[in-house]
């Protein structure tokens, strides 16, 4: 029983150790091509998780936010000549302002008119960036590269990647302390009981809308770090498919925790960079464990992982408690 | 159809919300400043419309109305945007039916309309069928594949919107990459039968117009009218009205509520497959467009409000018309922004009316 609780407490904090050996032990290649996307990837998942599971909002204007934060940096930082950092505080602030007029828009629905209402704002504003030419979208922002102190993240990653490996941790302690403010807890009544919470005086709009332009602003995070990750920025970052790579991502990995949206970024990201090897319909296998994992477990891997754990204490729980669940 | 929304309180839009336009308890507690308040965003999204139109017609005007004018062009642009709304609505009233009836976001829509433009496209050029036959067959079996999709995957877990959204976002993703593995990436386009190419005289100005985008038009009139007989005065009907309303009722009293769904969310399919014809012929079939189509048919839905078979005819017409008068009549230099307007239309309505223009409220 006791041993079986170490081995859970050990969980977390072997993935946690993996992830920071990753550098040396996998090489440059692992840490560039999976390592970073991993981190980006669960980043924007970890926003959408974030206002699905605390908020009740399954958005899908994540990627659209995420592609104005990067799209903004890296034309600051490469037609502008801006400062990385500054141009990476713009880009994020930037997308949080978006983030808040979508979410006073949006905040008037929840559910599927939410998701569908979302999917039109990032949709729209893809196509605008896409079209409006002095952005250089079409053809694309080569060269964009992070400020000198965090190296190369193509050919010498090692500091980029604990760069991100941090920025995603302080994301992560954020949000876990976020939901346990008064602010969080609102957040939380507002989306299991949004009428009591509105007779008891919190306007569920604003609790809403606030969520939503700081999910907005940890999607712009995650667009500064992709964008710096691959160096370039091109309409095919933030087109409709990516939308449906992080839904993807955040499902599979459990969307109702936090944890659960790297776990997904990772698995997608393996998939994808190595689906490719055996089949050329790779995404179709993505599809079908996404459409799987949404059938027999809406909890995803986190979900599975806690049912086994579930299964596992009742039979250790003895067997008379354990038929009496 | 209008009526479907006020049910399932647990997902309805405007939960806990006062309702933003005021209704009679607001009427009767409010000053002139209230009035203005609540009455404010409609005139400036009416301002907005009037001083959009009188901008285009301002243009078409600009050199008399002789045939030497703008006026002709301006004719044939309208036409365009009636066509485009045509092919819009005959997308986006798949969509909103389903929804309507059966609160289910089918997020496959796109690609059941892609797909359905495809299987006709396979059989006129490379099985030489006939143009007719085959805009019949891909109809039917779009209807199909969506029937298949309703009874395997989303009949079981009705009432659980997000999870059907969730599980028809993934069969979109895993037919975007069959249709991509079997069609190719190269855009194909329909070849229009014989007796609908070419082009018909109009009654002035001497223009012409293509035949098939004019029965594109009349097409999308026929189902809009089909559409609301059969909803508002068949038996039937009444029986898909009842099932929406108090469904445990319905079936109670002995209607047999699963065939029901089955059949509406069939007929919603077949729409999309049809859809996917026409847009194959008057533009192209690619990669992508699923997506696109999808985002059409979402914002019609969004503007006309979900359920309303009058609501996706009139967003069908305002996206299309915004579109192509934006196409042509933006100054010079702005036409990239013409997707902001789409956004200012969404935008507007959302913050008039979160459920849309003809979408009720819930109760």
């Amino acid at each position: 029983m006791t041993a079986y609780q170490l081995l859970r407490r050990a969980i977390p904090v072997a993935v946690l150790a993996l992830a920071v050996l990753t550098p040396p032990v996998f090489g440059t290649y692992a840490t560039s091509a999976i390592g970073l996307k991993t981190l980006w990837l669960g980043l924007v998942a970890a926003s959408l998780t974030f206002l699905a599971s605390y908020g009740g909002m399954v958005s899908l204007a994540q990627v659209g936010l995420f592609g104005v934060a990067g799209l903004f940096t890296a034309w600051l930082s490469v037609d502008q000549k801006l400062d990385p950092w500054l141009a990476a505080g713009a880009g994020i602030g930037l997308a949080a302002v978006i983030g808040l007029v979508f979410g006073a828009l949006a905040s008037g629905s929840v559910g599927v008119y939410f998701l569908m209402i979302t999917l039109a704002l990032a949709m729209i504003s893809y196509n605008v960036f896409a079209a409006v030419p002095q952005f250089g979208l079409h053809e694309g922002i080569n060269g964009v590269f992070p400020p000198a102190v965090l190296g190369d993240p193509v050919l010498a990653p090692t500091t980029y990647f604990y760069f991100c490996l941090a920025a995603s941790l302080v994301v992560f302690a954020l949000i876990r302390y976020l939901v346990r403010t008064p602010f969080g807890i609102a957040l939380q009544g507002v989306r299991d009981e949004p009428t009591r919470m509105a007779a008891l005086g919190f306007n569920p709009r604003v609790y809403r809308t606030l969520a939503f332009g700081l999910g907005a602003a940890i999607a712009g995070l995650a667009g500064v770090l992709s964008v710096w990750s691959n160096t370039r920025m091109s309409a095919g970052s933030i087109s409709l498919e990516v939308t449906i790579d992080v839904l993807a991502a955040a499902v599979i990995g459990g969307l109702w925790r936090l944890e659960g949206a790297w776990l997904g970024a990772f698995v997608f990201t393996v998939l994808e960079i190595y689906g490719p090897a055996f089949t050329d319909r790779y995404v179709t296998i993505i599809g079908a464990i996404f459409l799987v994992i949404v059938l027999l477990s809406p909890g995803g891997l986190v979900g599975i992982g806690s049912r086994i754990d579930a299964a596992v204490r009742r039979v250790l729980a003895g067997p008379v408690a354990g038929e009496g669940r | 159809m209008t009526d479907t929304t006020s049910n399932h309180g647990a997902s309805s839009p405007t939960r806990g919300r006062p309702d933003p336009i005021g209704g009679p308890a607001s009427i009767a507690r409010s000053s002139w400043r209230r009035t203005l308040a609540a009455r404010g965003p409609a005139l400036i999204g009416f301002g907005l419309v009037v001083l959009g139109l009188g901008g285009v017609l301002a243009q078409a005007l600009s050199k008399g109305l002789g045939p030497t004018g703008n006026l002709p062009i301006f004719i044939l642009v309208s036409m365009n945007a009636l066509a485009l709304a045509g092919l819009y609505f005959l997308a986006g009233s798949g969509l909103t039916l389903i929804f309507g009836l059966m609160r289910v976001v089918n997020m496959a829509h796109g690609s059941l309309y892609l797909l359905g433009g495809y299987i006709a496209w396979s059989l006129t050029s490379k099985a030489g069928l006939d143009w007719f036959l085959a805009i019949g067959v891909a109809t039917i079996a779009i209807g199909v594949v969506g029937l298949v999709m309703e009874e395997v995957f989303l009949r079981w877990n009705l009432g659980q919107d997000l999870r059907q959204a969730l599980i028809t976002i993934a069969i979109s993703l895993i037919l975007a990459d069959q249709m991509l593995a079997n069609f190719g990436a190269m855009a194909q386009t329909i070849t229009p039968p014989p007796v609908l190419s070419g082009s018909a005289p109009l009654p002035v100005y001497d223009l012409r117009y293509p035949i098939f985008k004019l029965v594109t038009i009349g097409v999308a009139l026929g189902i809009g009218i089909l559409l609301w007989v059969w909803i508002q005065r068949t038996r039937f009907g009444i029986l898909v009205r009842a099932g929406i309303d108090d469904g445990a009722m319905a079936a109670a009293l002995g209607v047999n509520v699963r065939v029901v769904f089955a059949v509406a969310f069939f007929i919603g399919s077949c729409l999309a497959g049809l859809a996917g014809v026409f847009g194959g012929t008057i533009l192209s079939l690619a990669p992508g467009l699923d997506g696109a189509f999808l985002l059409s048919s979402i914002i019609i839905v969004i503007v006309g409000g979900m359920g309303s078979l009058i609501g996706a005819a009139v967003g069908a017409l305002l996206l299309a018309v915004i579109q192509s008068y934006a196409a042509v009549y933006l100054p010079s230099g702005w036409s990239p922004y013409a997707m902001v307007l789409t956004f200012v239309l969404v935008a507007a309505v959302l913050a008039l009316k979160p459920s849309g223009l003809f979408g009720r409220a819930s109760a």
